[in-house]
């Protein structure tokens, strides 16, 4: 089923700025890479860098203001056919359930990608899995609010809405970085089931270059909106060329780092 | 339940809200147990007695039976001008703030015209080409012309929503634009679009006195309301006579019902915006 020739995202030059005059500003300035199929790539890079931006542009809510962004080979032009393929998890788990509605209502919501929606049964069923996936008992949400629940919780609320719409791309912006260390592996084990279950092609976006190094095949090294190094995890972490790479190297804790050397 | 604890705390709330409960059980009510004899009974600007309380108004008519008819009539003008303006606004707010780009331009544009020239001036212009006005012609055109205050708040707090994740993922969920302004901005936004249509109501009733006291608002025999009592103590020389009882307690009625109405849409904020709960 895995097609590794086939080219997922291919970017050539794509820059996208915003504002106009003298408030321009670049987010992404400029990216070419390719990401094939079934592949882990880690974008990883400081804050304000351009990769939530990026991670956008992927998702097809924001549009690159010049060059070219393809995906599987063809410009994205239906979001809604984009999304049943390609979906997201975001960095704080708290915003992004409406407050004023259950969090099973709202995993149901996202049958709404559908062209038609399957039968009720088969949606309460499917989201009863997905629960199950992340280990969480159907029980322990049924009627509760997004604030009522812990925010390790949350982030497994919304991976399990991944397991109920079962993309074939996953963007992950920074999923474990509002978590702490016990839950953050938990989330990376849930991830890393996805990728086996489904076959996934997952783009992890995230500031530790330690944890990225753990999860992919292939790292990106962001800069001001630029790609300032990219290769395998073992390349490029231990022979950076970039300064920048040797900066985001040098910032992680030292425990990490003997464990990235072994 | 718990916003409503909260709002209870506040003497302030609480005294807004009584006096505006007061003076809406006074309207409904007070025409129930008072003889409203909106006939002339006496000699005009007869002074307050046992009979008549407040006394008689230039047509000799009885003032207190006027005060609930006038009271019952501002309170409706303000109501239905309020939900038109707080409508119109948050729809075009919500609409422009949320979408942005080309349609947010051309929404902003209207709404800046609007309020660049002066509401009362529109509401001259157009309550003149009407030669008969009833009351709810006067609220309508108060509420079409009253608007875009609620349009500009409402456009500013869209548009700080329009970035959050929630909005994203909804959009993920393959949610249109209708959907999701309804869905997932308008309930975060709905304590402040509340506190809007106070604020509409309350100016929509001092625009009625206003546009009463210039002789523009509702026309008709029974067309009472605080303006037009106003209006006719102004005209009839009960102003430049110098008889207190056919205008102070009208104003005195006016004043204290905005007055409720800033004091519990200020008192919300305190409750609304944590940064000013104490």
């Amino acid at each position: 089923m895995q097609n590794s020739d086939l080219k997922i995202f291919d970017a050539s030059n794509a820059v996208r700025t915003f504002g106009h005059g003298k408030k321009l500003v670049t987010a992404v300035d400029g990216v070419t890479f390719d990401i094939k199929d079934g592949e882990i790539v880690s974008l990883v890079g400081g804050s304000g860098c351009g990769k939530s931006v990026l991670a956008k542009i992927m998702l097809g809510l924001h549009r690159q203001t010049s060059g070219t962004f393809l995906y599987k080979g063809k410009e994205i032009t239906d979001l809604k056919e984009h999304w049943r393929e390609v979906q997201s998890v975001f960095q704080d788990p708290f915003s992004c359930f409406n407050q004023f509605f259950t969090i099973r209502s709202q995993l149901k919501a996202a049958f709404g990608i559908y062209k038609t929606k399957p039968s009720d049964k088969e949606m309460e069923d499917r989201v009863d899995q997905a629960l199950l996936a992340v280990n969480v008992k159907p029980s322990e949400v049924a009627g509760k609010y997004p604030f009522e629940l812990s925010g390790g919780q949350m982030q497994r609320m919304l991976l399990a809405r991944i397991f109920v719409l079962r993309p074939q791309v996953l963007i992950a912006d920074e999923p474990t970085s509002m978590v702490d260390a016990c839950v953050r592996a938990n989330i990376l084990d849930y991830l890393m089931k996805l990728k086996e279950e489904l076959n996934m092609t997952i783009v992890f976006i995230t500031h530790d270059i330690g944890l990225a190094y753990y999860v992919s095949d292939r790292l990106f090294i962001m800069h001001k909106g630029k790609i300032v190094e990219q290769g395998a995890p073992d390349d490029v972490t231990v022979n950076p060329k970039c300064e920048h790479t040797v900066q985001l190297l040098e910032d992680i804790p030292e425990i990490h780092k003997e464990w990235i050397k072994r | 339940m718990k916003l409503l604890k909260n709002l209870l705390k506040s003497p302030m709330f609480v005294v807004g809200i009584s006096l505006f409960l007061i003076t809406i059980l006074v309207a409904l009510f007070g025409p129930l147990f008072y003889e409203m004899n909106l006939q002339r009974v006496g000699m005009p600007y007869d002074a307050p007695s046992g009979k008549y309380w407040l006394g008689l108004d230039n047509f000799g008519r009885d003032y207190i039976a006027l005060l609930l008819r006038g009271l019952s009539s501002s309170l409706y003008v303000g109501l239905i001008a309020g939900v038109i303006a707080t409508s119109i606004g948050t729809l075009v707010g919500l609409y422009g703030g949320f979408k942005g780009g080309i349609a947010d331009d051309i929404l902003s544009v209207i709404t800046n015209l609007f309020v660049v020239i002066p509401q009362f001036v529109i509401l001259i212009l157009i309550s003149s080409t009407f030669e008969k006005r009833s009351l709810a012609l006067v609220a309508v055109i108060i509420g079409f012309t009253a608007w875009t205050w609620s349009a500009r708040g409402v456009r500013a707090q869209a548009a700080a929503l329009k970035s959050k994740d929630h909005i994203s993922l909804a959009r993920l969920n393959g949610d249109g634009i209708m959907k999701v302004l309804i869905v997932h901005v308008l309930p975060y936004i709905l304590s402040y679009v509340f506190m809007v249509f106070i604020l509409q109501v309350s100016s929509g009733i001092l625009s009625e006195a206003a546009i009463s006291m210039i002789g523009l608002g509702p026309t008709g025999d029974n067309a009472i309301s605080l303006g037009v009592i106003l209006n006719d103590a102004n005209r009839y020389g009960g102003l430049s006579g110098r008889f207190w009882h056919t205008f102070l307690p009208a104003t005195c009625v006016i004043s204290a019902l905005v007055f409720a109405l800033y004091l519990i849409n200020t008192s919300m904020e305190g409750v609304f915006n944590p940064r000013l709960r104490k």
